[in-house]
């Protein structure tokens, strides 16, 4: 069947309007980054920042306390990521390879979690960490952090638990290993790409959160995201910052992101789509 | 995935998380009561420690999960039922109040609004978010190699956007004075907009907002339905395009049936994702102008935290957690039909 001129240039057409719509805020936020004042606050847009400067992003680091959020923006993720590594870890194997009572009531738990309403506990979560004079503190940020992203790794780490062959951690056990020794000499070592994106993603989740620091910690305590609100504020007009402090926030989860994308689909198609 | 999980997963940013499923299928087994070789303890003793294990290795899971999720959702509960305000926190005076709260919420006018308003702006997003993310998926499995590669990347960067991010870039965008969609519209000719303030009224401030959403949710809906695509037979195809259907029937016969788990699993996810958004909403405006913008979760935390009645949130935040759990049922209701393996 020939289709017509018609016919194969529509598809294409289409595609290019929605690449644009689609790249467009994610290009205007790096271009104006880059822009001179004057091509930002000019009535015609400039498209292209052809003589771009840096002096937005001088800008943005030399913000009072920017190292600050840094460091406690990377201390939270990754803490909340590695805690929730260790303990997921343990629990998927449970969950993977074990037969006992209750394991389907805990997977149960885990998918519910895994939608657990944070947006709206967060008055609950500022009244136990008030009461317990932790206000300010990462420690509660990474730990909530830790449990956000807890279920989805227990779940994740399920699926690259039950696709390493059984029969690999058997032949383990026939030449003298124990079952933990079979798990940290013959699996652990395959699941090394999963624990990698799995912890990506948990490192994503937690790099993202806004609702709950939102709450619990001013000042010093802020993160990226929380000083990047309020750094529209601050800098009022100065978009030329505003967008050079967002590009340095968004970058690095854009990377990872490229990285990842085939897992992500993947994996949650596999699952989704089996009916 | 992500849409925040936020994303999210969000995706969102909160989109990393959703997730439907892992990666492979669960053969539960492996006997922990010995069923493998026994080579490293005598025979006939299954031994404590293995009839133990599995609980072992979920206790740290366990127990990180009443602490830290079990105990803010009672915690939330027992505020609700308490007069806590600014007062009462700074003394540190606990007065309980029954349901005087709830009977507050409920006979409040503003409350039915906000919920109302909530419900719509839900249906608004989610119909958008499948629509559109059906549509693109669709496209995607018509382009060629280079096409798909191109919208692929675009999708994916609107996708991986942090949250945050995305909605300082978007008050730039539409901002008054210099934003480039003002200077766009008066290029198309519509000169009004030249000056146009999208944050002063409540349908400009929804639009911007939704657009915020299905920009970063479609990517997450369109994905999938791709991948999904893939996972149909040609024959299929063939045989209903020999059978003389058009495009239309190929959809409803074809894709539709064979997709079926995927669209309602999907939906329900998009509808609890976009139910429960916070950061959007706030960030973009912060539930203004005149508070006509608040959705449930912006609600629940300008009253309880911004507004000093921490009482009062929780009930606004038990009432929407009551809603969200009436969804969750539902699609987890769906979910375990589907699911053998769980």
């Amino acid at each position: 069947m020939r289709r017509s001129l018609f016919g194969r240039t529509w598809p294409n057409v289409i595609a290019v309007v929605l690449f644009v719509f689609f790249i467009f805020p994610v290009y205007w936020m790096v271009a104006t980054s880059f822009k001179q004042d004057r091509d930002i606050i000019s009535k015609t847009p400039v498209f292209l920042p052809l003589d771009g400067t840096l002096d937005h992003f001088t800008t943005a680091v030399n913000a009072p306390n920017f190292w600050t959020y840094v460091a406690n923006s990377v201390t939270a993720t990754v803490g909340a990521v590695l805690l929730s590594l260790v303990i997921a870890t343990l629990a998927s194997f449970a969950i993977a390879r074990m037969k006992f009572r209750g394991r389907k009531a805990f997977v149960l738990v885990v998918m519910i979690a895994q939608m657990a309403p944070w947006e709206v506990m967060t008055i609950a979560v500022y009244m136990i960490s008030r009461d317990n004079d932790m206000l300010n503190s990462l420690l509660p940020l990474t730990l909530f952090y830790m449990m956000m992203v807890l279920p989805f790794t227990i779940w994740t780490l399920r699926g690259f638990i039950a696709a390493v062959p059984k029969e690999l951690e058997e032949s383990a056990m026939v030449d003298g290993c124990t079952r933990t020794q079979a798990f940290v000499k013959v699996i652990f070592p395959l699941l090394a790409p999963g624990l990698m994106s799995t912890s990506l993603f948990g490192f994503i989740t937690a790099w993202n959160e806004f609702p709950l620091v939102l709450i619990l910690n001013k000042e010093e305590g802020k993160t990226l995201p929380l000083w990047l609100s309020s750094f529209k504020t601050a800098f009022g007009n100065d978009w030329g910052a505003t967008m050079a402090a967002s590009t340095m926030f968004a970058i690095p989860v854009l990377i990872l992101f490229i990285f990842l994308q085939r897992k992500a689909v993947g994996g949650l198609t596999d699952g989704a789509v089996k009916g | 995935m992500a849409v925040h999980s936020e994303r999210v997963q969000a995706p969102s940013p909160d989109a990393g998380e959703a997730v439907v499923d892992g990666t492979g299928t669960t053969v539960a087994g492996g006997g922990a009561g010995g069923a493998g070789p026994k080579r490293t303890r005598p025979p006939g003793a299954p031994g404590l420690g293995s009839r133990f294990a599995p609980y072992l290795l979920l206790l740290p899971a366990t127990l990180a999960t009443i602490a830290l999720l079990g105990w803010p959702l009672v915690k939330t509960v027992l505020l609700s039922f308490q007069n806590l305000n600014r007062r009462q926190l700074v003394m540190h005076l606990t007065e309980w109040t029954g349901f005087d709260n709830y009977k507050e919420q409920l006979t409040d006018p503003d409350f039915w609004s906000v919920t109302g308003r909530t419900v719509v702006f839900t249906l608004v997003n989610v119909v958008l978010i499948m629509v559109g993310g059906t549509l693109v998926g669709l496209l995607l499995n018509h382009l060629g190699k280079r096409m798909r590669l191109a919208l692929s990347i675009s999708l994916l960067m609107a996708w991986a956007m942090p949250v945050v991010a995305a909605t300082t870039v978007y008050t730039w965008l539409f901002d008054q004075q210099w934003g480039v969609v003002n200077w766009f519209l008066d290029q198309l000719g519509w000169h009004s907009m030249a000056d146009y303030n999208w944050l002063s009224s409540q349908y400009s401030t929804f639009f911007v907002v939704i657009l915020l959403i299905v920009w970063q949710s479609i990517p997450f809906v369109a994905f999938n339905m791709y991948a999904a695509l893939t996972t149909i037979p040609k024959e299929l195809y063939e045989a209903a395009r020999m059978d003389g259907a058009g495009s239309g029937k190929i959809f409803s016969l074809v894709i539709f049936p064979n997709l079926k788990p995927f669209f309602l699993a999907t939906t329900f996810l998009e509808v609890i994702w976009v139910f429960k958004s916070f950061t959007q909403v706030y960030a973009i405006n912060g539930g203004g102008p005149e508070n006509l913008t608040r959705t449930l979760p912006v609600h629940a935390f300008l009253e309880g935290s911004s507004g000093q009645h921490y009482g009062i949130g929780s009930a606004i935040a038990v009432l929407t957690i009551l809603m969200l759990g009436a969804l969750m049922a539902y699609y987890f209701r769906i979910m375990i039909k589907q699911e053998d393996e769980l």
